[in-house]
């Protein structure tokens, strides 16, 4: 691989860890779910990528799966059921958006640092992109604690997602059988949780998870 | 004769970035109203209105002090000495060496911080609103501006800004991860010190709404004149320096020729055209944020600009 | 040289009991703080040239008073010399605004017996060769300067800032003495012996924690800074100029001199301690200096934030020569003793000029102030070039040393430690911070003082300073100007401190084509102040010249826009809470846990509307109070101790005795 090819495939999966860092900044929740349909594109492309640079033909089905699930179908359903379900548009954070942030970079660092350290006979580029793969897991599992709202914390578990298919296609061949099962246990996954959220919102009229606590029993 | 030519190509840029300040400030005017449909204000129209303005009377309020009528001058030399020490369309810098990146920084620092002190100066609550929101805006953008300058000054191996630009129009720099960060975190910066939408408008009326307009609301005739062209020039500064650092290719090499340079002098032309453009798109399709949503979108230009250099330290290929 | 050195001092210490009896005579104290003068001029010109031209080997003199089989030992090598020249530098100029300002204290009698005694002090601490000697004159500085911040005893505020100074100057002194105690076990208390031994890596490791927080409690280190923006306002501002400005360069020296010279081969973490401790201190600080409204105590905060600067490069300094990257070092240390020294002129200069304002109005509250630059021109003319100084502006000083600490960050991803390459990046986006604040804050501070419109009656009816305030704040306002406009010359002066505590010097930069400074190479970066300077200076000129010439340089008076409301109130105008409400909402929300609380009368109330704004110092709640509270709570329960009836007491001897004979027993 020439360093040029070698260049993009970073810069791509540099750009997944600042999509990821954009859905950290928002506030809206229909903003989110474009950040996150952007964050799918990303994917699909840094996949589509190495499946050109490493000739892995099936890797092209993975970067179109990303593409038209994640990017398109999973964005436009979750647009319907908020309108559906009327859901309240504004995420309410736990802890500030500079906090966050700050909180994400030093996620980055870690990840970085574990990384760095924990592979030290491995390619150097494939180390950093590695560690970059984690940064994404790590930050769609940051969003997910940070927010109030389920629909994203529904995100940033698919973003962690997206985090763990970079990793796979940049470790260098993972079966197509793998892949379509992981990305059928996503589907699963997703559908579950749509259902379960019409029920939620049947009985208790709204998603709210700090509200769905107080039913619960537990007083915040 | 190569001193001769050396100096007299300084000259040549510092009479050129301030001739065409106020013809980029025009072109981003004049794209915006046709964006919007309407006809737009001529091409020429900020000359007209700077040498309109010079041949004013100065109106002074009655408590202004001596501060308030040397402050425009103070601005000016400052905003005008670092835009000459910027590449536009040539390395070869004669005094490149006298100040780099981040003392470029810290004199438009020094522009900004009598800026805010002629808000204070009349006595008025609006002074007031400009001066204390502009440091908020300062406190976080000139942080960005600097750990944005460490990132790309790691990888260039320098903070002289010609090294940089020949660094960068070379072939050992490759697409950096580091780079997309900086560049991101630069253009948000830009954005904020230039007092552009989506961080301040320029073209408001409404006090409350101001940051800029209400620094300077109580200036007027040359005074005005020459912080109206002080605000173009560093327009002019941010966007050469974005297109010298992330936009080399065509800038002339420290020797050129004559010929090289007039390329280059086309290059960059072209350059200022396509950015001022994008900025005009970018303000026409996004609205003024409100205020305290500024320090986040600034903010998250700083951890941007933070983890490039961060990427930078931690391993030297990223 | 040394003997001019401790005569000077031996006169400095003659003065302090003439001025027991000089405070009672009319002119008593222009006899002494002339007196001062002189001694400290001699002293800056000897350490001066003991600085530019050190004599090898260092001189040194050993005097039979002190611990009767050690003597006093004093030594006047590079470093000494150079803090000498920083303490003395301060000295000549607090007592040459002293002898116009002295006229304003009302209590010379607890002013004037202690200023050349703490001038005496410090210089000793800065010439001691022994540990003896160093704490004794540590201490003697500590509580002349106590006694001098109590001087205004009948304000219960002063008395709380002397009580809390003098707790947490013993503490700082403890913690000094332990250190001592360590190094001297093997080799006794004589720097030179200390020098030569070779204490083991945990040893080394605990004197370097014990000196940080003793250095560094004296210095203003957070959390160790408490007492400082109580103490340093409490006292008289030429006072207040000598704590701030040259006090805390002591703690410095002492730091360095332990650090650096005493204990040999540095350990990576030593650095990432002084590091992590640094950064914050110099973001913490600023950000508490822009919350207040006392002018003092925005100085005294915002000389934390500086501190916190200089133990950034002394950490970066340590962390390169740990490494082996002496030439390094020598940058990022030339890099803290340039800002030790810039420090040291520009916070003496504002303090002057806060002297000067309280002196005419008696007021050191920011609220009432207003349009002092039209009735004292002079003293604004100083305190601007002093506020653009220390907010690291070019052309001045403060920008010189900033932008040598930056290179050195830069460079600092030659370090192979993990640690430190993840804390360098943190702790350069906490020093960009802290420099973007610092520029707020003074912004704020020059802005609701001198300009606008008066808020009071003793802001519009303010006077101009006496010559000798006046002439000492030009003197350092120019030497402002000359450190920034000609820096190669200092940092050549400072070639053999650096050689002497790092092994190596910076490039030699006099000489170098229009006196540039080139930190490491030419093709890597340089700067040039006196360039940049006229650059600026001639645009500025040329464009007034022409519009004046060509356009027009007309100008008439007019009222101020006024958006409808006539004879506005100079209430209207931003005060100085509501200057730093921007930055107290984004970021006080979270560090002071600030609040704002309005109440809004009904309408149709003729009732005011209140704004309330609440600020939490968590230092103080979290560490200081909690502290406060057991000690409070374990005296309590010893103090039964002081009740006990004579059996009691009778029994507590008895069964001391029993434990004795059991432990002698077995």
């Amino acid at each position: 691989m020439s360093s040029l090819q070698f260049d993009i495939a970073h810069l791509l999966a540099g750009s997944l860890v600042l999509a990821s860092f954009m859905m950290l900044y928002q506030d809206r929740l229909y903003a989110l779910l474009n950040v996150y349909a952007l964050h799918a594109g990303v994917l699909a492309l840094s996949v589509g990528w190495q499946a050109y640079v490493q000739q892995a033909p099936h890797l092209y089905i993975t970067a179109l799966i990303a593409l038209v699930f994640k990017a398109i179908i999973i964005p436009v359903a979750l647009h319907r059921i908020i309108k559906r379900l009327g859901i309240h548009r504004e995420i309410e954070n736990v802890i500030g958006i500079g906090l966050t942030m700050m909180a994400g970079i030093g996620l980055v660092a870690l990840s970085m640092v574990v990384m760095l350290r924990v592979t030290p006979g491995a390619d150097a580029l494939a180390r950093e992109d590695l560690a970059f793969a984690l940064s994404v897991v790590l930050l769609g599992l940051l969003i997910m604690v940070t927010r109030r709202n389920a629909v994203s914390q529904v995100v940033g578990f698919m973003s962690l997602e997206n985090g763990l298919v970079l990793a796979a296609t940049g470790a260098k061949g993972m079966p197509l059988v793998v892949e379509i099962s992981v990305a059928f246990s996503v589907l699963i996954a997703f559908i579950v949780i749509g259902i379960f959220l019409f029920r939620i919102r049947e009985r208790f009229d709204s998603v709210d998870v700090q509200a769905l606590d107080r039913f619960r029993g537990e007083r915040r | 004769m190569n001193e001769l030519r050396d100096i007299l190509s300084q000259g040549a840029q510092m009479s050129l970035v301030l001739g065409l300040a106020p013809l980029l400030t025009g072109f981003v005017r004049k794209v915006k109203a046709r964006l919007l449909r309407r006809r737009g204000p001529p091409l020429l129209q900020p000359y007209r209105d700077l040498i309109r303005l010079m041949r004013k009377d100065v109106v002074l309020a009655d408590n202004a002090s001596w501060l308030f009528r040397v402050i425009p001058y103070l601005i000016f030399a400052g905003t005008w000495v670092a835009a000459s020490l910027v590449p536009t369309f040539g390395n070869g810098l004669l005094f490149s060496w006298t100040a780099d990146l981040i003392a470029i920084t810290a004199l438009l620092g020094s522009a900004r911080f009598f800026q805010a002190l002629a808000g204070m100066d009349v006595g008025t609550a609006f002074g007031g609103i400009g001066s204390s929101r502009e440091v908020m805006i300062a406190s976080l953008a000139e942080p960005a501006m600097l750990i944005t300058a460490f990132s790309v000054a790691m990888i260039a191996g320098s903070t002289q800004l010609p090294t940089v630009a020949e660094f960068m129009g070379s072939d050992a720099v490759g697409l950096r991860v580091s780079l997309g960060m900086a560049f991101v975190a630069l253009t948000i910066v830009a954005l904020a010190e230039n007092a552009r939408i989506p961080i301040d408008n320029p073209a408001t009326h409404l006090e409350l709404t101001m940051v800029h307009e209400a620094m300077v609301l109580e200036y007027s005739g040359r005074h005005l004149a020459l912080i109206d062209l002080s605000s173009q020039l560093k327009l002019l500064l941010y966007v050469s320096l974005i297109a010298c650092v992330f936009l080399p290719w065509g800038t002339a090499t420290a020797d050129a020729s004559v010929a090289w340079l007039a390329l280059g002098a086309l290059v960059y032309l072209g350059k200022l055209t396509v950015l001022g453009f994008l900025l005009a798109v970018f303000e026409t399709a996004i609205a003024k944020m409100r205020v305290f949503r500024i320090p986040e979108f600034l903010g998250a230009a700083l951890m941007l600009a933070l983890l490039a250099t961060l990427l930078r330290f931690v391993s030297g290929s990223l | 040289m040394i003997a001019v050195a401790l005569w000077s001092v031996a006169a400095l210490l003659a003065l302090a009991p003439a001025g027991i009896v000089l405070s009672t005579r009319p002119r008593g104290s222009i006899i002494l703080y002339s007196g001062c003068l002189i001694a400290t001029s001699t002293l800056c010109v000897t350490a001066l040239s003991g600085l530019l031209y050190p004599p090898q080997p260092a001189p040194s003199a050993i005097l039979p008073i002190g611990l009767p089989w050690l003597g006093a030992h004093f030594r006047l090598d590079a470093l000494s010399a150079f803090f000498l020249v920083v303490v003395n530098l301060g000295g000549v100029a607090a007592s040459l605004f002293a002898l116009g300002y002295g006229r304003h204290e009302d209590s010379p009698g607890r002013v004037l017996p202690f200023y050349p005694a703490y001038l005496a002090a410090m210089n000793v601490v800065v010439l001691a060769n022994d540990a003896f000697s160093f704490l004794v004159a540590w201490e003697f500085m500590s509580l002349t300067s106590w006694a001098m911040v109590v001087s205004h005893h009948r304000d219960p505020e002063n008395v709380r800032a002397g009580y809390v100074y003098i707790l947490m100057a013993s503490f700082g002194t403890l913690a000094l003495l332990l250190a001592f105690g360590l190094l001297a076990s093997s080799t006794g208390y004589d720097f030179d012996a200390i020098r030569a031994s070779h204490p083991s890596a945990a040893l080394a490791g605990t004197v370097v924690i014990l000196v940080l927080l003793g250095a560094g409690s004296k210095a203003g280190l957070v959390p160790l800074h408490a007492w400082l923006p109580l103490a340093h306002p409490a006292a008289p501002s030429h006072v207040s100029a000598l704590m701030s400005g040259v006090m805390t360069k002591v703690a410095v020296y002492g730091f360095v001199r332990i650090v650096f010279d005493l204990v040999p081969e540095p350990v990576w973490w030593w650095s990432m301690v002084v590091l992590l401790v640094g950064g914050p201190t110099a973001t913490l600080g600023v950000l508490y200096a822009l919350m207040q409204r006392d002018i003092k105590r925005v100085l005294a905060y915002s000389t934390i934030e500086n501190i916190g600067i200089i133990f950034t490069g002394l950490g970066l300094a340590l962390a390169f020569k740990a490494e082996g990257l002496d030439w390094v070092a020598a940058l990022a240390f030339t890099a803290a003793m340039l800002h030790v020294f810039n420090h040291a002129l520009f916070k003496s200069l504002l303090f002057f000029g806060a002297g000067a304002v309280l002196g005419a109005t008696g007021e050191r509250d920011m609220e009432k102030l207003g349009g002092l630059i039209h009735r004292m021109p002079k003293t604004a003319f100083a305190m601007l070039v002093g506020c653009v100084a220390i907010s690291a502006l070019p052309p001045f000083n403060g920008f010189v040393s900033e932008w040598l600490t930056f290179q050195a960050i830069l460079l600092s991803p030659q370090l192979p430690s993990w640690g430190l390459k993840l804390v360098i990046p943190a702790v350069g986006g906490l020093l960009a911070l802290a420099a973007a604040f610092a520029a707020a804050c003074f912004v704020k501070l020059y802005g609701i003082s001198f300009l606008g419109r008066p808020r009071s009656d003793v802001a519009a009816s303010a006077h101009e300073t006496d010559r000798f305030s006046l002439t000492a704040m030009f003197a350092l306002a120019a030497f402002c100007l000359i450190a920034g406009i000609l820096p190669g010359l200092f940092i050549d002066a400072l070639a053999p401190v650096s050689k002497d505590m790092v092994g190596n010097i910076m490039p030699h930069q006099v000489g170098l084509q229009w006196l540039t400074i080139v930190p490491i190479a030419e093709s890597r970066s340089s700067y040039n102040g006196l360039l940049v300077f006229l650059f600026a200076a001639l645009c500025g000129t040329t464009a007034a010249s022409a519009i004046h010439r060509l356009a027009s340089d007309r100008l008439r008076r007019a009222p101020a826009w006024d958006c409808g409301y006539p004879d506005a109130d100079p209430a209207i105008q931003y005060s100085a809470s509501s200057f730093s409400q921007p930055i107290r909402r984004v970021f006080g929300s979270v560090i002071f846990g600030a609040r704002e609380i309005g109440e809004m009368p009904p309408p149709s109330s003729p009732l005011p509307a209140r704004l309330q704004v609440e600020l939490h110092d968590l230092i103080w709640d979290g560490l200081y109070a909690p502290i406060a509270k057991a000690i409070g709570f374990a005296t309590e329960r010893i103090n039964i101790l002081q009740f006990f009836s004579i059996r009691r007491y009778l029994t507590l001897v008895f069964v001391a005795l029993v434990v004795l004979l059991l432990v002698v027993a077995l």
